[in-house]
């Protein structure tokens, strides 16, 4: 089904060997790369957390890779395809072998399915992953099938984010035996030296690895969470390679003929979310009148209301002046270029006074208060960005004040729908269906939907939509029923979608980068620049 | 309350000599007096700051973000408003944000500062009196709060309480409280074993009157020292919870927040955004300062000559 | 003596029994931890899970017994996030903390207390005036901006010095130590002046208001009368009283400097406790801030009981035992 996959990866992989093999000569011997994020662990199935992720990324390898782009390739899989309703086979890469030297087989595979949902502790295991598959076949150790209970069209996409161990060295390894780095063996480019817990991680190349020896012989992982030291030092040349580049910051380093920046348009949603909980004639927590007097109802829940709040919003210029250009103004959950994003989806205009009109017409001539809650340590510019829509939505007559509080306060908070406006941000996979089910799908425990439904929307019809959506195999059958989802969604304005974040990192000027949509940060994805 | 309307009376039918002494004492300083003279003046700045600012930065209404990040001198998108210190991120005008940032400041400041010393004076004079099980008691309670990280007691309180600048004032003041104790017991230790002490015990005079009338005064010079250095620390502490994300309401900026704020635009150039509030800051603090280290000299009464 | 030692102790205990009862209390009006650290796209199934998997599923005060109960036996919990005991992480990360705050606290009283000294023996002369101003830059300007600033001058600018981050470190008594490498040392310099900052205008002002004072006292003016020359005036008479309010107040910041070493440890990337904290505090891995306000408290008693011990050393007119 998915004809030219194995070409492409080939041809990457070729093409990686070939690059190596130029820079060898040339090539720095250590790459010291800093992060913003603290990586918590370095068992690849305890914390499922971006840092984390990226690093596992370096130590192991998945059955599907993803490209930068976030596309699946062929990983230690060289090739997949569903041979029945419910049954997937994966086709295994020959030859590979661990950092310890043992073989890789579907023994592996196995046995690695089988540790997600059983590693003790874990406080966001990896089990949802495995959760699908009812029985795992092994054909012969380069082939292996797993038996779901319904059609299930994501499971190549889960195995993006599955790392495989090895079923001997790791047959009763815990998470210290990862952490202090003696058993984080995969058969990925990069080996661990040494792991200091919330320090600094220092690696070795592979030099063995099937994917082309990396570029670069040691690589110093630093986790630096203040923005500013980042920053100031790449400036200092104490660091060659940082991520997270802080908007204020991306015009000084623009500049700096030493430097120079990757960016790519991420998978990063930031949005409003609203109180659909109230019912119309129920008060809204954070919801008054112009005297501060209770409403007695929930304007949120008209439409009107809705739509007037999101075109009161001037996306440019937030993005222009917050972001300093580093976001994309967006209308529906994911960027141009992938699966189900709807391209004939008009942007969402500013017109502060067919917002007033709205208000008006929707009984709100002039307007009420509101208070826009948001988180001030957990996305870029997060409060910032609040405080310039509170002054937008001031402007068309809905008074607003903005609380920023620390994740740990606001998310708790949010989670127990306590707030009548928030925003938050939404990471996303490239498959348009993730921030459907997690976002606006009713909240319901059996369906495992709407787990990040914080403001409790509802809309049945949709869920209906998505529920056939999700049995569907066919891939152009499920964009189309995605995109109707997409538009029914910006119709109803579930959400206030307000910018796409773009994926921004700096480096010194003899250094390259692709950059990756899904803002993870690892040493394969840096190599020496060539030639100018 | 009742203590301190009679330390005031008894003040005042004792004096009018000591008054005027500790008038002209002060003024003898040309330094202090300048302090008090700034001082003055940025506490009228303040306390006007609503009448007499160009802008009201607390209204999101007026605030254009397309005015954002202006130097200072330059004008706003509609002409109407010359930005004399630069604008914030927000479109702020940096001169009516110091004005308001400094009322909150300082009433962070003063507020968290003299709760803090009234709390901890009263508890540390207690313990150094009383000895024994007393002394033992508060101090213990002095340990487990010195030892709380202060993120961690703001944290909590804002969390319990919500964000308000009233509540940053509680959490500076739980936070600060046992400074003052400690200090205070110290001298206090040392000064009860005192002549004047035991003849005050041996006229059976009230607990209260000793405590107040004989040991405090005698251990108000650490007090003021550590008084008005924690009237800059309360700031400066407000100031580094609101870079940690835990202080005032983020639309209500004091002068520790747009600090904070303009920290990250430091390394791009834009310096007048925490520039000029820094200068305010200082300013202030070494106003307050000026004019505390003289009031000490003055009060001491091992200084008389 | 021991009856008095004794007694501190037994105070101790309850003062930690105290304070891990308020950290559970605290952190659980806080929040769900499982909300913050589990990941968005996980669904309800998931979410019970981990609930049940940290413990959190018990009531609270179940979970206070639990705690309790291994507590005694000398198990702290494991963090939340790293999997690992919570007592192995606090004290792999104290020896990059201890350094960072010993070096803060001997710089402050090798440059606190002579200016001090000169600013209150020669209370109107001009460098006095000086060192006096310089010293209230130290407690006005907050210290996360400063450290910024001591970054781009000295590591940007200059390029004297290393931007962040901990030296290489050579292990003692099974403990990693920086200061003992010429690189270590490079890369301490700028994070510890950034902590000392507060605590030498600190040192400065209680040395010069200890000197005045002092200085005036019947017992230094009868030492000036009988001839003594002035260094012999200074340095024994003056010197020993003035110590008091400065051992007090070095002493309580020595613990001050370690709780509060956190914006200093992550403006600077120093891998100590105080980032541990404010990492945990934000995730609200409660083993950790548990075990670690644990150490913290122990640390306060002990530095308040040594500080007690000097004081009667210092001043045989405090006495121990009290009434």
């Amino acid at each position: 089904m998915r004809t030219g996959i194995r070409a492409a990866g080939m041809a990457a992989a070729s093409a990686l060997a070939l690059t190596a093999g130029q820079a060898a000569a040339q090539a720095p011997t250590t790459l010291t790369m800093a992060v913003g994020a603290p990586v918590t662990s370095l068992d690849p199935h305890f914390h499922q957390l971006s840092p984390n992720n990226a690093v596992s990324d370096m130590i192991f390898d998945k059955l599907v890779d993803t490209d930068a782009q976030a596309r699946n390739i062929p990983g230690l899989a060289t090739e997949w395809r569903a041979v029945g309703p419910t049954t997937w086979e994966f086709k295994l890469r020959p030859g590979v072998r661990f950092h310890n030297g043992s073989e890789f087989t579907a023994e592996d595979v196995a046995f690695t399915l089988q540790r997600l949902p059983n590693v003790p502790n874990a406080p966001s295991s990896f089990a949802a992953f495995s959760r699908p598959i009812q029985r795992i076949e092994i054909v012969d150790p380069l082939t292996i099938r797993f038996h779901t209970a319904a059609p299930y069209p994501l499971l190549p996409l889960d195995m993006t984010n599955v790392r495989i161990i090895d079923a001997q060295t790791h047959a009763n390894v815990t998470t210290e035996g990862f952490n202090s780095g003696g058993l984080a063996i995969g058969t990925g480019p990069f080996r661990v030296v040494q792991h200091r817990s919330g320090d600094r991680i220092e690696f070795e190349r592979n030099a063995e690895y099937w994917g082309g020896a990396p570029h670069f012989q040691r690589v110093s992982y630093r986790m630096i969470t203040n923005d500013a030291a980042r920053t100031a030092g790449l400036l200092a040349g104490d660091l060659d390679f940082i991520d997270q580049v802080p908007t204020t910051d991306i015009a000084r380093l623009r500049n700096d003929p030493r430097l120079h920046l990757s960016e790519i348009v991420g998978l990063r949603l930031i949005f409003l979310g609203l109180d659909h909980l109230r019912a119309e004639n129920e008060n809204s927590p954070h919801i008054t009148d112009n005297d501060g007097r209770p409403l007695g109802r929930n304007p949120l829940r008209d439409v009107r209301v809705r739509r007037a709040l999101s075109m009161a919003i001037d996306r440019e210029a937030i993005t222009g002046r917050i972001m300093d250009g580093a976001a994309t103004p967006a209308n529906q959950f994911l960027p141009p270029g992938t699966f189900s994003h709807v391209a004939d989806l008009p942007p969402i205009r500013f017109d502060p006074d067919g917002a007033r009109r709205l208000l008006a017409e929707a009984g709100y001539p002039n307007g009420f208060r509101i208070q826009l809650n948001t988180p001030n340590d957990r996305y870029i510019n997060d409060a910032r960005i609040a405080q310039a829509v509170g002054a937008m939505w001031t402007r068309i007559g809905v008074r607003t004040s903005v609380e920023a509080q620390t994740w740990a306060v606001f998310v708790n908070r949010a989670g127990r729908q306590e707030y009548s406006a928030h925003l938050i941000g939404w990471g996303s996979n490239p498959d348009g269906s993730h921030p459907m089910r997690n976002i606006i799908a009713t909240a319901s425990a059996e369906r495992g939907w709407g787990a990040s439904n914080r403001g409790r929307y509802s809309n049945p019809r949709l869920d209906a939509l998505l529920v056939q959506a999700m049995a569907e195999l066919d891939e152009g059958r499920r964009e189309r029923l995605l995109v109707d989802i997409q538009r029914m969604a910006a119709e109803d304005v579930a959400v206030i979608p307000l910018h796409i974040q773009t994926n921004i990192w700096a480096m010194r000027r003899s250094l390259q980068h692709s950059a990756r949509v899904d803002e993870l940060t690892r040493a394969q994805d840096v190599r020496p620049a060539t030639m100018r | 309350m009742s203590i301190a309307l009679e330390t005031a009376a008894a003040t005042r039918e004792r004096v009018e000599t000591p008054f005027r002494r500790f008038v002209s004492e002060f003024c003898e300083s040309k330094l202090a007096l300048f302090g008090l003279a700034v001082f003055t003046f940025i506490a009228l700045l303040a306390i006007l700051a609503p009448w007499i600012a160009p802008q009201n930065p607390y209204d999101l209404a007026v605030l254009d973000i397309m005015d954002g990040r202006l130097e200072p001198g330059s004008k706003s998108g509609d002409g109407t408003i010359t930005f004399w210190l630069g604008t914030d991120d927000q479109g702020r005008d940096m001169l009516s944000g110091i004005m308001y940032g400094l009322r909150i400041s300082l009433m962070v400041g003063a507020g968290s500062a003299l709760l803090a010393c009234i709390v901890g004076a009263s508890l540390g004079l207690l313990a150094a009196y009383a000895g024994g099980k007393t002394d033992s008691a508060i101090m213990r309670v002095v340990d487990l709060q010195l030892s709380f990280p202060a993120i961690l007691v703001a944290l909590m309180i804002l969390a319990f309480l919500g964000k308000s600048i009233a509540n940053v004032v509680i959490a500076i003041v739980v936070v600060e409280w046992a400074y003052y104790a400690r200090t205070v017991r110290g001298t206090a230790l040392v000064e009860r074993r005192r002549e004047y002490i035991e003849a005050a015990q041996c006229l059976a005079l009230p607990t209260r009157r000793i405590l107040f009338r004989h040991l405090l005064p005698n251990c108000l010079p650490p007090l003021i020292v550590i008084g008005t250095m924690q009237v800059a620390r309360a700031i400066a502490l407000e100031a580094t919870l609101s870079f940690l994300g835990l202080g005032v309401p983020i639309t209500e900026p004091s002068l520790g927040l747009l600090i904070a704020n303009g920290y990250e635009y430091m390394l791009s150039g834009k310096y007048w955004i925490s520039f000029y509030p820094g200068i305010a800051l200082l300013v202030t603090i070494v106003a307050i300062n000026l004019v505390g280290d003289h009031l000490r000299d003055v009060l001491n009464p091992r200084l008389k000559k | 003596m021991s009856v008095y030692l004794l007694r501190r102790l037994i105070q101790a205990v309850g003062v930690v029994f105290a304070m891990s009862l308020i950290v559970f209390i605290g952190v659980f009006a806080i929040g769900d931890p499982v909300e913050i650290l589990i990941s968005p796209d996980a669904d309800q199934i998931e979410r019970e899970r981990a609930i049940r998997a940290l413990g959190l599923d018990l009531p609270l005060w179940q979970q206070y017994l639990v705690f309790l109960g291994k507590a005694l036996q000398g198990d702290l919990g494991r963090s939340f996030v790293f999997n690992e005991p919570a007592l192995q992480l606090i004290l792999q990360r104290m020896p990059a903390t201890l350094e960072l705050a010993f070096a803060a606290t001997i710089g402050a009283i090798i440059i606190g207390l002579p200016l001090g000294l000169y600013a209150g023996l020669r209370p109107d002369s001009a460098g006095s005036k000086v060192i006096m101003a310089g010293s209230i830059l130290g407690f006005s300007l907050p210290t996360f901006w400063v450290g910024l600033m001591l970054i781009m001058v000295f590591a940007v600018q200059l390029g004297w010095l290393p931007s962040t981050g901990r030296g290489e470190t050579v292990e003692v008594l099974g403990m990693r130590w920086s200061f003992l490498t010429w690189n270590g040392i490079t890369h301490l310099i700028m994070p510890a002046l950034n902590l000392a900052l507060f605590k030498i205008s600190l040192v400065i002002r209680l040395t010069r208001a200890g000197v005045r004072e002092t200085m005036l006292m019947d017992y230094v003016k009868f030492a000036r009368a009988k001839g003594l020359s002035p260094f012999r005036v200074t340095f024994v008479h003056v010197f020993k009283n003035i110590l008091i309010p400065v051992v007090t107040v070095t002493g309580l910041e020595f613990g001050s400097t370690i709780a509060f070493s956190v914006v200093t440890e992550s403006i600077f990337a120093w891998p100590g406790m105080g980032k541990l904290i404010i990492d945990s505090i934000n995730v609200l891995d409660r083993p950790v801030i548990v075990a670690y306000l644990m150490i913290i408290v122990l640390m306060f008693i002990t530095i308040n009981l040594i500080v007690d011990l000097t004081y009667s050393l210092l001043d045989p007119r405090v006495r121990l035992e009290g009434k």
